[in-house]
């Protein structure tokens, strides 16, 4: 991955820094320009809650090549206390026992490798709780 | 906005073609289109395709394709929205001639897939890559979150979702341009290698190599021709997130209900008056969804319906993806929405052979991108 491409992400894949809506309220992650309820333009930075629940998962046993090593491997969609809803890995986990509804906690984890000579890329997952 | 209609149809057999390039099957359907049609020339053409940069290395497809045709210096345009690429391109001709700039356009759609690229990776481009795809995600990941969450909501099984490929695969077996022309059963379905639980090999649709390409034209130019006149009576496009977390629900496919609504009221038909329909069936699930969501069954009730038999050609009710659809049919992305119409053309000319509907007046093409971020909706009628 380029660098500066990288670099820039940072914010959402360390921090989960999104932006809350100063007309409605509404929390965007990522950030956007333009709110997707209201179409207001300002925002504040807030940090996203940590803590959520499953609400549907699947496990890739086929991947792109890139992630070709980590197969099987689970992803679900998330939603974190407050409502907003995210993709990520669900990981330390047996991929059979995992549930919908069930709770889980974001932690910091490498992603991917950007190949043999490019950099390591982290971000979030979800454990479960 | 005045009469647009279909006057000529021509593809390319969908599957592994090895020994042939972009340009050639290309050329190859849009020469056949233009033979159907029997038109002499064509005032400009649109192009769809997903990712012929990634796929194959080369864009600027619009330029690419007219030289190869042989039809320069007309104006020639490469139109992408993922999956939905073929069905975009198409709504651009026919605007085209509806507003009176040109009287016969080639719509085509092409997709080079097995030249060499991580067509996974490349597929994925469709989704968000920054939120979804960076985590892992493949596009047989994503519906299997949706037909997790279909199956949770609504109890729709896993026995409904084979029933879909089953349906399919026996429209295939009918199409000889088909890529896959064997029937398959549930339980064949059912045991074949999962990709993303709780999706199997033969819930995905193929990855094809395939161009489609129709031509549109004025009733003028249909009348002097005396071709049947196809019209093309509804065109509708929405989009919703790129990203299938942002939704509010995940078992409705916005995009597919919102552009449904549209052609209803543009073409002035309800769902009950379609003879047949040709749905997205990138995998088993999306076709139950999006038989609910244009309003064919009830919300909930698509599995029971491919289940219970009612979209099969035989059972009249509403036959869906009589070609076969993207499962059996094939899956070359830019030309998957053009082969719909072709499908649509085929069976409202009479000439669909051993899949003809009988007595089909009314029709309904819904090609969809990404997951669903973008869908477009055609509908065509012979009088």
């Amino acid at each position: 991955m380029i660098t500066a491409r990288y670099h820039r992400e940072i914010p959402q894949r360390y921090r989960l820094e999104a932006s809350k809506c100063s007309k409605c309220g509404h929390t965007a992650f990522p950030p956007r320009l333009v709110c997707p309820e209201c179409k207001g333009k300002t925002f504040e930075t807030v940090k996203l809650n940590d803590e959520g629940k499953l609400i549907t998962f699947t496990v890739v046993r086929v991947s792109s090549d890139k992630f070709s090593k980590q197969t099987p491997f689970a992803v679900g969609i998330v939603e974190l206390n407050g409502g907003v809803k995210i993709t990520t890995q669900i990981t330390d986990a047996d991929v059979d026992e995992l549930k919908t509804g069930q709770s889980v906690k974001l932690v910091f984890r490498k992603i991917q490798d950007d190949g043999k000579a490019g950099i390591h890329c982290y971000g979030y997952k979800a454990i479960t709780t | 906005m005045r009469d647009v209609v279909v006057i000529g149809a021509g593809m390319t057999k969908f599957g592994e073609l090895w020994g042939q390039s972009i340009k050639d099957i290309f050329v190859e359907a849009a020469l056949k289109a233009i033979e159907d049609a029997g038109v002499d020339h064509i005032d400009s053409m649109y192009v769809g395709a997903m990712s012929s940069g990634l796929f194959v290395g080369q864009e600027h497809l619009g330029a690419v394709m007219a030289d190869y045709l042989g039809v320069n210096p007309i104006p020639a345009t490469h139109v992408e929205s993922a999956c939905a690429s073929g069905g975009a391109a198409f709504r651009q001709a026919f605007f085209e001639v509806a507003s009176g700039a040109s009287e016969i356009v080639l719509a085509s759609g092409v997709e080079k897939m097995t030249d060499g690229a991580d067509v996974t990776e490349v597929l994925a481009t469709a989704a968000d890559q920054e939120y979804e795809v960076y985590h892992g995600i493949t596009f047989p990941g994503l519906y299997a979150l949706i037909a997790r969450a279909h199956m949770e909501q609504f109890g729709t099984t896993r026995e409904q979702l084979a029933a879909v490929a089953v349906k399919n695969h026996r429209n295939g077996s009918k199409n000889p341009n088909a890529q896959f022309r064997n029937e398959v059963t549930v339980e064949q379905v059912m045991k074949s290698t999962m990709v993303a639980d709780p999706l199997r090999l033969l819930d995905c649709s193929p990855v094809s190599d395939g161009a489609a390409a129709v031509i549109v034209a004025s009733m003028d130019v249909a009348k002097k021709l005396k071709r049947n006149p196809i019209r093309v009576i509804a065109s509708a496009q929405a989009s919703d997130t790129i990203a299938l977390h942002g939704r509010k629900t995940l078992t409705t496919l916005n995009s597919v209900v919102k552009a449904a609504e549209k052609a209803y009221k543009m073409a002035d038909k309800k769902p009950k008056d379609m003879n047949l329909v040709e749905v997205h069936d990138c995998f088993t699930i999306a076709e139950i969804v999006a038989t609910e969501d244009l309003g064919l069954f009830e919300k909930g009730k698509g599995g029971e319906a491919a289940a219970n038999g009612w979209t099969s050609i035989e059972c009249k009710m509403i036959p869906v993806n009589t070609s076969g659809g993207l499962k059996s049919k094939g899956h070359p992305v830019g030309a998957t929405g053009i082969a719909q119409i072709i499908e649509l053309y085929e069976q409202l000319n009479g000439t669909a052979g051993a899949r003809q509907v009988p007595n089909a007046h009314v029709a309904m093409a819904q090609n969809m991108g990404g997951s669903g971020a973008s869908c477009v909706i055609h509908i065509l009628e012979v009088k």
